[in-house]
């Protein structure tokens, strides 16, 4: 029973066809265009309650105006598009606000009598029951994120949106994310838009991935996959092979591949390493 | 005591050895002289020479007077409750004049800052009224207002509205635009996003105002106070020079600067408090 969102005042659509179980998310042929540029063109789009869609697409492919548009901070030209009203946003960069504690940042907007016990309870679940009362200069980047997790998941969304949520994090926080968001989502059963570049990523998390080139979806595969799902997994290679195809990347050759992912993964340990250190640092002085 | 050896097999190494720190280093450190006493001496050796110049007649009081008299004519104001009258008379017309510069600056700004018909209205006659320096007013303000209180109020507001009303006009506009986005997927009302948001985020720089206006509110008395007044030490310092008194001038010079370190004293303290997030203060 989401209330109906309506962005575009000239398409009223009733949700008559699915009673049983609307999808949270209906868009059908819709269009958004910048100048002569059409951004998004034509995009028909479901998803269905818990569902967790990844999307995929290289730089200019639509898919940060699409999750905008979802998250009502883009309007569209024209089209249909339904989507549920309770909705959350998580973006690359948290966007807590700097002079508000945590807690505080997570109620920010809620209009309810025990909001303090609210907020404990929704940073307890992402592990932050210590951070209560600390200010976001003090949290790294990795809690920062939880925050802003925690301040969308407080909200009880239908639809949770992602847009990049883990690319500014280091490797390691990255995979601790991975499971964290797995869990929150196992136990609130929102679904969930999230938006990557990371194919590896997006095989690791969602039911379904979807490819958006020229503002439409240029392909989408189910994956079939038992969770929880690691890279080493039987067949996790080959969709990966197939949606690095989709998108225009030669597969490289399986060794070189690892090599680079490897080096790419010790650096972002070391890095890690370092700001851990820095932060034991900070916290002794 | 060799701290870099390099010997034939150490070749293509750089070898750092140092000998441990023995109990006799530490005694000889015992004895040295702290580093504020040090860099004490050089202003009392000038202040002696001063005092030196003054006695010999080398510089006579007409020039500058002796530190001696100062400190002399510093205590006899102090003890006589006069230089504490005139502070009292300068500070009121300070206050009077910052109170309300602020906050039409403050207004001014929450109105083009928040609203572009604001900006519109508003904007371009407060760039151009700021350009006006405010000595520039004087002769005119005597016309229209007298040479009474009001004057003197008048010039201080004058100076005191545009630095806030700059700084925070600026601190509205530059907030951060992806927090206000944020703000808006979490569904916060107008008013509410103004509350929570464009307010804390642009108090710092409403805070860089009120430093400069506090700045000018002091600055403005020097010659507000010549003015047609009998109390307040801008008359202080202009009585003193009718009467080639160095010693006044200088205690008044002393007073501006004291002050000076007062004011910056307590914009610390209300930033301390007011911006208690930001990471220069946040403790872990």
């Amino acid at each position: 029973m989401a209330a109906l969102d309506l962005l575009n005042t000239h398409s009223i659509v009733q949700s008559s066809a699915e009673k049983a179980a609307p999808a949270p998310v209906q868009l059908r042929n819709v269009v958004r265009q910048f100048g002569q540029q059409r951004v998004i063109d034509g995009l028909d789009l479901d998803i269905a309650p818990g569902e967790f869609v990844a999307l995929l697409g290289a730089s200019g492919s639509g898919k940060t105006t699409l999750l905008r548009t979802l998250a009502g901070l883009d309007s569209i030209d024209s089209g249909e598009l339904r989507v549920p009203v309770a909705r959350a946003a998580v973006f690359q960069e948290p966007r807590l606000m700097p002079w508000k504690n945590a807690w505080k940042n997570v109620i920010l907007g809620l209009h309810i009598n025990d909001a303090k016990a609210r907020a404990e309870a929704a940073l307890t679940e992402v592990g932050l029951a210590h951070r209560v009362n600390a200010f976001p200069a003090t949290l790294s980047g990795g809690e920062a994120q939880r925050v802003a997790l925690a301040r969308g998941l407080v909200r009880e969304p239908k639809l949770l949106l992602l847009d990049e949520p883990f690319a500014a994090l280091d490797a390691l926080t990255r995979i601790r994310m991975h499971q964290l968001i797995i869990d929150l989502w196992r136990k609130h059963t929102p679904a969930v838009l999230l938006v990557t570049h990371d194919v590896d990523e997006a095989i690791l998390l969602a039911d379904r991935v979807i490819v958006l080139a020229n503002g439409r979806i240029a392909d989408e595969i189910r994956i079939e996959l038992p969770r929880q799902r690691d890279s080493g997994q039987a067949g996790f290679q080959a969709v990966r092979s197939r949606l690095l195809g989709l998108l225009g990347v030669k597969a490289p050759e399986p060794a070189q591949a690892a090599s680079q992912h490897e080096t790419a993964q010790e650096k972002a340990a070391q890095d890690s390493t370092l700001s851990e250190l820095r932060r034991v640092a900070n916290a002794r002085r | 005591m060799s701290e870099t050896t390099l010997n034939p097999a150490d070749s293509g190494f750089l070898v750092v050895s140092k000998p441990e720190k023995t109990q006799a280093l530490h005694q000889a450190r015992r004895w040295e002289v702290p580093g504020f006493v040090l860099r004490l001496l050089s202003p009392l050796a000038l202040l002696l020479l001063w005092e030196l110049a003054s006695q010999t007649g080398l510089l006579p009081s007409r020039v500058i007077a002796a530190p001696s008299q100062i400190g002399g004519t510093l205590w006899s104001m102090i003890a006589s409750g006069e230089l504490a009258r005139h502070l009292w008379v300068s500070l009121q017309r300070a206050l009077l004049g910052l109170s309300i510069g602020v906050s039409i600056g403050v207004v001014a700004a929450l109105v083009t800052g928040l609203s572009k018909r604001g900006e519109i209205a508003l904007d371009s006659p407060m760039q151009m009224l700021r350009t006006i320096p405010s000595l520039a007013l004087v002769p005119l303000f005597i016309l229209w207002f007298g040479i009474g209180e009001f004057t003197k109020v008048a010039l201080i507001v004058m100076g005191t509205t545009f630095p806030v009303y700059l700084n925070l006009f600026s601190g509205i506009r530059n907030i951060d635009p992806k927090l206000i986005e944020a703000a808006n997927t979490l569904g916060l009302s107008r008013r509410e996003l103004i509350w929570h948001v464009i307010l804390p985020g642009s108090l710092p720089s409403f805070f860089v105002g009120l430093r400069y206006s506090l700045g000018i509110s002091w600055l403005a008395l020097v010659f507000v106070e010549q003015i047609n007044t009998t109390a307040g030490i801008g008359y202080l310092a202009s009585d003193a020079r009718d009467f080639m008194r160095t010693d006044v001038i200088v205690i008044c010079l002393l007073i501006y600067s004291v002050l000076g370190l007062v004011i910056d004293g307590i914009i610390r303290t209300l930033e301390r408090y007011a911006l208690a997030w930001r990471p220069t203060f946040v403790r872990n």
